[in-house]
């Protein structure tokens, strides 16, 4: 079992016929991945064409759902727009909402998670690269993309990866991948300060999930939302855990791209973090190179197998 | 996206939170008539540049201070002139300083008590926060370390907006009392008012003071937006000041590239913002000093390497670049095409170390070899890192 997805999971993509959303929609749907649905308001009753797959459009969320089956959504429209995108996803009662959408206004965000509190639908993101649970075809095709990760560069197997960042994340995937060792899921969280599923909400599904034998906890500077899941599996997870947190060199009050990676206090750089990651028996990365390492450290010290 | 003081406090003077009176000027020529605004009486002059600790600043030629108290309207005009076009140095400026193109000409107000007030995004909740203190005037994180009882707070449901309660427990647990507690509560209630509907990541007032005469006046105002909703207020773009802003940085956002000048010799050009950050991270590692933070973006293209390469090399600093691309859907060869054509246009002399991974590497990897150029190909972050530390340094 893996976590959020499984290969069999259905999805709808809103804002499949934008150019963004069309390209992924694409490459999901090469991956194997069951996109049942498009959403594209004023579109409803044509239909995204690709190679042999012929996938319905709709005008909204609850059509979609209601027609298809899918329970999850990845949303691609733009900025102005996500936040109501999101939305329609919590009124139709969908499982999850991906938004991978980037520069969403904070205000927006504030508000959307304000009105999530309480409804049955989890997002993930936004500003995020999705997740991957991976196939066990050929370069883990057959398996469930949602988002803008390369699909092959993953590998079937029982690690699980969470991070902020999508490139450090596919970084980690492929060292893992190279030396043989598969993951269970990959969830990109997204870089934004205000976002819906946490790095600890996502340690808690792994930590629970029978499957994933061992964890990469990819953080960066700012916020503590690290330094929260790190507490909680010193208390609570008896599997290995790898973590790494970016930004050792990012100077203060600078913004690096990610809005959400900007040093405000003294809690937030990385040296605090790392410390506390040390602290809590996370086993650190010393660089990005050395996240796979790091985790095979952490395995081999609990005497836990991750093939 | 920042602004200056004199801009903050006409954007609080239209939300209904009170400012000292006050008029700026750009040029000698204004004082004059922006004095003549003011009614008599004593006069603070004040630097407006993007940067704090300004009344504790050096200007480069000598002259102290960027913030004045003057007597008299003419010590005011004299003050003003030793300011403007000089070049202020203060903790937050760095060594270099900036150039002070404008001044501000404020009333100067008695003040019988000072206080802290700010409302920012409290990421632990998602939301709003106000952040108040009966210690005003000084640096708020000595405060909040020091005596963090002194610091309230306030947080505010995005659903229902600031409660009428939450201000009153506010006014109480700071101590006004009387015709200054109306005029507080009023003000807070405004400053909310103005925090959330220009999308402002931050408002700050350091001091908000009170008169003898009852009144609640904010004597500073530092106001900072949030990027991501420019676009729903054309009005508050129109008071970006480009002066302020590194000329790179700017060139960079042109490009839609995401770029900040650090002050290290090792240029990196990367694509992801996680990846760029720990790229810098494992320069430093390896002995080196990183001249920047640049993400080429998820999805980078041909004209933006060049642009990135063009941004890199206006940093003479810069002694060696290291090139860090994870292709996940885009064509390492792409890449490595537009490496190819950068470093011919811009006639590279540097060393430069490429490390390339992932979607169609090995022809990406073969197009560099072919291309005759003098470059170092790393294999992993860490090889490559190694690599240019080495070349730099030699």
């Amino acid at each position: 079992m893996a976590i959020l997805i499984t290969p069999e999971t259905k999805i709808l993509i809103q804002g499949i016929t934008g150019e963004f959303g069309a390209r992924h929609t694409k490459l999901s749907l090469d991956y194997g991945t069951k996109v049942v649905a498009g959403v594209t308001p004023g579109k409803g009753g044509q239909f995204f064409e690709h190679g042999t797959h012929r996938v319905p459009i709709f005008n909204s969320v609850a059509d979609a759902a209601k027609a298809t089956g899918a329970t999850v959504s990845a949303i691609f429209v733009p900025p102005p727009f996500a936040a109501d995108a999101i939305l329609e996803c919590v009124d139709a009662g969908l499982d999850l909402a991906v938004a991978i959408t980037e520069g969403i206004p904070i205000r927006d965000m504030v508000r959307v998670k304000r009105a999530m509190q309480g409804a049955k639908t989890r997002l993930v993101g936004p500003n995020c690269p999705g997740l991957v649970t991976p196939g066990s075809g050929p370069d883990s095709s057959g398996g469930c993309r949602i988002g803008i990760a390369p699909g092959y560069i993953h590998k079937r197997g029982h690690v699980g990866v969470v991070s902020r960042s999508g490139t450090l994340t596919y970084e980690a995937v492929y060292q893992l991948t190279v030396k043989n060792i598969g993951q269970t899921t990959c969830v990109g969280i997204g870089g934004d300060p205000v976002n819906g599923t946490s790095h600890l909400d996502v340690i808690k599904l792994f930590n629970a999930d029978p499957e994933t034998h061992g964890i990469i906890l990819i953080g960066e500077i700012g916020g503590n939302a690290e330094v929260e899941a790190a507490r909680w599996i010193k208390a609570n997870c008896k599997k290995p855990v790898a973590g790494f947190i970016a930004g050792a060199t990012a100077p203060a009050g600078r913004r690096m791209g990610h809005a959400g990676a900007i040093v405000g206090g003294a809690e937030d750089t990385a040296a605090a973090k790392i410390a506390v990651f040390k602290e809590c028996g996370i086993e650190v990365a010393v660089t990005p190179s050395d996240m796979a390492d790091a985790l095979l450290r952490a395995a081999k010290a609990k005497g836990v197998t991750l093939s | 996206m920042n602004i200056h003081e004199y801009q903050a406090k006409a954007l609080f003077e239209k939300f209904g939170v009170p400012v000292p009176k006050g008029a700026p000027a750009k040029s000698a020529a204004e004082f004059d008539a922006a004095l003549a605004s003011l009614p008599e009486g004593a006069v603070m002059v004040k630097s407006q540049i993007h940067a704090g600790g300004r009344g504790k600043g050096t200007f480069t030629d000598g002259f102290k201070g960027g913030v004045k108290f003057c007597p008299t309207k003419a010590e005011a005009k004299e003050k003003a002139g030793k300011m403007l076009g000089n070049t202020l140095v203060t903790l937050q400026t760095g060594p270099a300083g900036r150039k002070v193109q404008t001044v501000y000409f404020t009333q100067a107000s008695d003040i019988k008590k000072e206080y802290y007030l700010a409302i920012l995004l409290d990421r632990a909740t998602s939301r709003p926060v106000i952040v108040a203190s009966t210690e005003g005037g000084v640096e708020i994180e000595k405060v909040a370390h020091d005596t963090p009882e002194k610091i309230h707070k306030v947080f505010v449901d995005p659903a229902y907006g600031l409660a009428d309660f939450q201000v009153r427990d506010l006014i109480f647990k700071l101590g006004f009392a009387g015709p200054e507690a109306k005029n507080a509560a009023k003000l807070i209630r405004n400053l909310f008012t103005c925090f959330w509907e220009t999308d402002a990541s931050m408002v700050e007032i350091n001091p908000l003071i009170t008169t003898p005469t009852g009144e609640v006046l904010a004597l500073d105002g530092k106001v900072s937006f949030d990027d991501n909703a420019l676009f729903r207020h054309p009005e508050i773009v129109a008071l970006r000041d480009l002066n302020e802003e590194d000329p790179k940085e700017v060139e960079a956002s042109k490009a839609e590239l995401s770029y900040i000048a650090l002050d290290g010799n090792i240029a990196c050009l990367v694509n992801g913002a996680g990846l760029a950050m720990s790229t810098m991270d494992i320069i430093k590692h390896f002995g080196g000093t990183p001249a920047n933070f640049l993400d080429v973006g998820g999805g980078a293209s041909r004209e933006q390497v060049v642009a990135a390469f063009k941004i890199i090399l206006g940093d003479k600093n810069v002694k060696g670049i290291l090139v860090n691309i994870f292709g996940g859907i885009m064509d390492c060869n792409v890449i490595a095409q537009g490496i190819v054509d950068a470093v011919k246009e811009v006639g590279l002399k540097l060393p430069l170390v490429v490390r390339l991974e992932g979607n169609n590497v090995v022809a990406g990897k073969a197009t560099l070899a072919a291309s005759g150029l003098k470059l170092v190909s790393g294999d992993t972050m860490a090889d490559a890192a190694q690599k240019i530390v080495k070349l730099v340094a030699a």
